[in-house]
Formats: C-alpha cells, sequence, structure tokens
C-alpha cells in the first residue's frame, strides 16, 4: 500500500473555507521549504491567537516536517513578570481593589496569586476591559479601584483612552502593558533560537502600521510577513514567508491588508503614545527586553498606581516558589529553545485547572493550547 | 485576547456606536477607530474599542473565521471564548 503524505491526510481531514487554495498554499509550503535545503527552517509567530488557529485548525499536520512554527512570546499574561504580579497582590493585600483580565487572577507572583489574595479575603474583580474597571470605580466610591492592565500594544491603546477619558478619583492604573517589536530583536538575536522569519500579528500592526518591522529587517536581515488569524490567512502568511528566506530577501510583506496598512492606526499611536512611554524591563522566562514595558508617561502620575501607593513587595518575597515552579520551562518555550511536550509536567502536574505555569493558565499560552487541541494533532482521532 | 472581534454599526452618538454582533447588541466606543463610521459599516471591535473600519469588499472574508467558531456549539474551545470574551468586553445599552 502507498503511503498518503500526512499533508495529504490532514487536508482531507481539516475542514476549509476554501479546500483547493489550502491544498495549492500546503503543497507551496512543501516545496520552498524543501528548495531552502536546510532542516529544521524555523520561523516564529508572536501571537497567542495564531497559536490558537494552527492548533485547533491543526495546521501543524499540513507543514512540512523540515518547518518548524515556533510560537514566541505572543502571550501577555505569560510575559507579565512576577514582580508586576506581585505589585498587584501587595496592592489588594493594602486594601485596593483589584480590576484586571481573567487570566490574570490565576497567575503566580514570587509567591501569591491574584486568586491567592483573595481567597485571603482582598477584593478582586475579573472585567473584559479598562471601561468596565472605570465602572466598577463608580460603583465603589469608596474604594481604591486599581486596573492591573496587561495585554500588547493593541490593548495598550484602550487602557490609554481610558486613562485620557474623565474618570472617578478612586481610580489608577497598574500598568504592565507589554510592547511587541523589541521583544523581536531580543528574539532574533538568541542564538539558540535561529530565527529564520517573522510571522507579525495582524491586530497589533493594525493599530501600529507594518512599516515599525521595515528598521528591524534592516538590522537583523530577516524577513517579516503580517498575516491574519483564518487557517487560510496563516498557511498563506507561511508560504510567503519560506519564499523570502528561500530568496534570503529581508523584507517586509503585509498579507493581511484588509485589517493592515503601513502607516495602521495613526489616531490609536497617538493616543498610546500620549499616554505611554516604552521602558526597559524583564519579561518573564525570558530576558530584559529594552523598551519592552509600557509605562504611563509623567502627565499622567496621577493616575498611575505605582505613584499613587506605596507598594509594599517586601513582605511577599519571604514567600518560597514551590518546588515544582523550578521545572517550569515556560521562558524556554516562548524562546523557541523547547515546545511544551518537552516539559516534564506538562499534562501531569501541570494542567489547566491546576497550572504551575503561565503558560498554562493563560488561553494564549502555548502550554494550555497545546493541552486544549494538541499541538501536533493526532490525524487518525479527528 | 488580541484577536478582537468584527461588528456591523446600527448606530452613531457621540463617540460610540451601537454594533450588532449576530444578534448581540452592544456599545463600542469611537475614540480611536482610524476613519468616521456610519451605520452599516463593519468595525474590528478589541476590548470595547473600534480600532479599524472594515473595508466593504473585505468584510465577508473577515466575518468567515468568526462564523466558523460561533456556530459552534457552546463549550469550553479557547478561542471560541476568547471571541466571547471580545463581545463582553463591550459596553451594555
Ligand atoms: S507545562 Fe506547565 S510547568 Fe511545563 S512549561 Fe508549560 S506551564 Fe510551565
Amino acid at each position: 500500500m502507498i503511503e498518503e503524505p500526512r499533508a495529504e491526510v490532514a487536508l482531507r481531514q481539516l475542514k476549509f473555507r476554501d479546500p483547493d487554495t489550502a491544498r495549492r498554499l500546503v503543497r507551496t509550503l512543501e516545496r520552498v521549504t524543501k528548495e531552502i535545503g536546510r532542516s529544521p527552517v524555523s520561523v516564529m509567530h508572536v501571537c497567542g491567537s495564531h497559536e490558537q488557529a494552527i492548533s485547533k485548525f491543526g495546521l501543524r499536520a499540513t507543514f512540512p516536517k523540515d518547518l518548524n512554527v515556533i510560537m514566541g512570546p505572543g502571550c501577555p499574561v505569560c510575559i507579565t513578570d512576577m514582580p508586576e504580579v506581585d505589585e498587584g497582590v501587595a496592592l489588594a493585600r493594602q486594601g485596593c481593589v483589584i480590576a484586571s483580565y481573567g487570566d490574570m487572577l490565576r497567575v503566580r507572583g514570587t509567591a501569591l496569586s491574584l486568586n491567592d489574595a483573595q481567597a485571603e479575603g482582598a477584593t478582586v474583580e475579573v472585567v473584559y476591559s479598562a471601561t468596565q474597571a472605570v465602572e466598577l470605580a463608580r460603583e465603589m466610591p469608596d474604594r481604591e479601584v486599581v486596573f492591573f492592565a496587561t495585554g500588547f500594544e493593541t490593548t495598550a491603546v484602550a487602557t490609554a483612552a481610558i486613562v485620557r477619558s474623565e474618570l472617578p478619583k478612586n481610580f489608577s492604573v497598574l500598568s504592565a502593558h507589554k510592547y511587541i517589536p523589541p521583544a523581536m530583536e531580543i528574539v532574533a538575536e538568541m542564538p539558540e533560537t535561529r530565527v529564520e522569519g517573522f510571522l507579525a500579528a495582524g491586530h497589533a500592526a493594525t493599530i501600529t502600521g507594518w512599516g515599525i518591522f521595515e528598521p528591524f529587517v534592516e538590522r537583523h536581515r530577516i524577513p517579516v510577513v503580517v498575516a491574519g488569524f483564518e487557517p487560510l490567512d496563516i498557511l498563506a502568511g507561511l508560504a510567503r514567508l519560506v519564499e523570502l528566506v528561500r530568496d534570503e530577501t529581508p523584507t517586509v510583506v503585509n498579507m493581511f491588508p484588509r485589517c493592515v496598512t503601513k502607516e495602521g492606526n495613526l489616531r490609536a499611536q497617538e493616543e498610546l503614545w500620549s499616554v505611554f512611554r516604552p521602558i526597559g524591563g524583564r519579561w518573564r522566562g525570558i530576558a530584559h527586553v529594552p523598551k519592552g514595558n509600557l509605562r504611563l508617561r509623567d502627565e499622567w502620575a496621577h493616575v498611575d498606581a505605582r505613584r499613587r501607593f506605596t507598594i509594599d513587595l517586601a513582605a511577599l518575597w519571604d514567600g518560597v516558589p514551590p518546588a515544582l515552579a523550578a521545572d517550569c520551562v515556560c521562558g524556554d518555550i516562548m524562546s523557541g529553545i523547547s515546545t511544551p511536550t518537552d516539559c516534564k509536567l506538562f499534562g501531569r502536574e501541570c494542567v489547566p485547572d491546576a497550572p504551575v505555569g503561565a503558560c498554562m493558565v493563560s488561553s494564549e499560552g502555548a502550554c494550555r493550547i497545546w493541552h486544549q487541541y494538541g499541538g501536533h494533532p493526532n490525524l487518525e482521532a479527528l | 485576547m488580541c484577536l478582537g472581534v468584527p461588528g456591523r454599526v446600527v448606530s452613531v452618538r457621540e463617540g460610540f456606536a451601537e454594533v450588532d454582533f449576530w444578534g448581540v447588541r452592544r456599545e463600542v466606543c469611537l475614540d480611536i477607530v482610524d476613519e468616521p463610521v456610519a451605520p452599516g459599516d463593519y468595525i474590528l471591535n478589541h476590548v470595547g474599542f473600534a480600532i479599524r473600519r472594515i473595508p466593504a469588499e473585505d468584510i465577508a472574508q473577515t466575518l468567515a473565521l468568526y462564523e466558523t467558531l460561533l456556530a459552534e456549539a457552546p463549550s469550553n474551545d479557547l478561542m471560541v471564548a476568547d471571541v466571547r470574551g471580545e463581545i463582553s468586553a463591550t459596553g451594555k445599552r
């Protein structure tokens, strides 16, 4: 019996909106990767939604075996550093109401998570947006409400718009917002990772524009393709990316023109940079990223929880992290050195209901995504 | 959290739009959208803010992914949950 190539099996099993286009793209990927003649060819995407789509739709089963598609530091919850979580926990224990996105509550800082603080009696509320955090402050006029803000530039823009609006006096922001372009620089320089091309996230680029990647491409001589989130968008983006790798053409290609322009959303950028300034800081498990953290500018000191309160972290730092956490390789996964299945705790001691590391907490974390969908799906089981 | 979700503008007033997300009507802030929007336009919503007016010719293509996702039975699917979360991030009318 002739064995059917696995990409063919995958294509037959997976439901594509346009199977012919999918088949053509998969063949291009296969052929061009072969033409590069190296193994593996490693490319990186930097977006939890990309990983969700790749894993959910089983795309890895259609990728050539010599093509390694890595999820980089594209999960804002995962890269929020432990001292940043500690700040939120400390403020909660000091009597502030902490409002944050749901996944943040379960991520542990040096010793505790916001959920732990809540169990001790602190007030911690889940919100879906900065606007809802402001509403909460209006409903609790005699409490200090701190919005613990996480997310990349796409989400930071919304926080910026809120900061510039009319705010109740008892509202402030603890910013753990992150800025993706500088992190791509860091990962591009990691010798162990050897990323040969980046797939940039369509919706972050909606704000920043694709032009922002030009200096990066110039410096690192690595191509960047901006891609959308449909299975076909991702296949098309990857096919273009491997062509650029093969042709040794470091350039930026926008494959998501329906949302992304060269200059991006200028109005949103103006809001973003009028409220935030980029400063250096650690991304959990990865590295110090110069200009990778977004902090409030001096003009907004009155809304900045870090200036408004004295945050006492010392008390938290006596807590000893549990022994298991030492085995978590989240940072290596986000740097492209390991995959979730390399971690010996994956699916055993570390599961979504009892996560050891941040990558198993967030819906955008590689471990959580692989745990739900499998990173390399078994097509027989589909 | 970066996925966003598209919706159809029903009406516009003072910096906000009433937007229809597959039958769910919510309020979306227009402070940072790149172009003026009018009823009938589609916008991409992220955490309660419109970040892009989707060009008319691209709407069908943009909606396809979400239609696939929302057609699924309610489950603990991560991507579906993220899309529903984006709708919850908008203002109640
Ligand atoms: S499976 Fe858990 S412990 Fe292992 S790397 Fe992922 S988050 Fe960390």
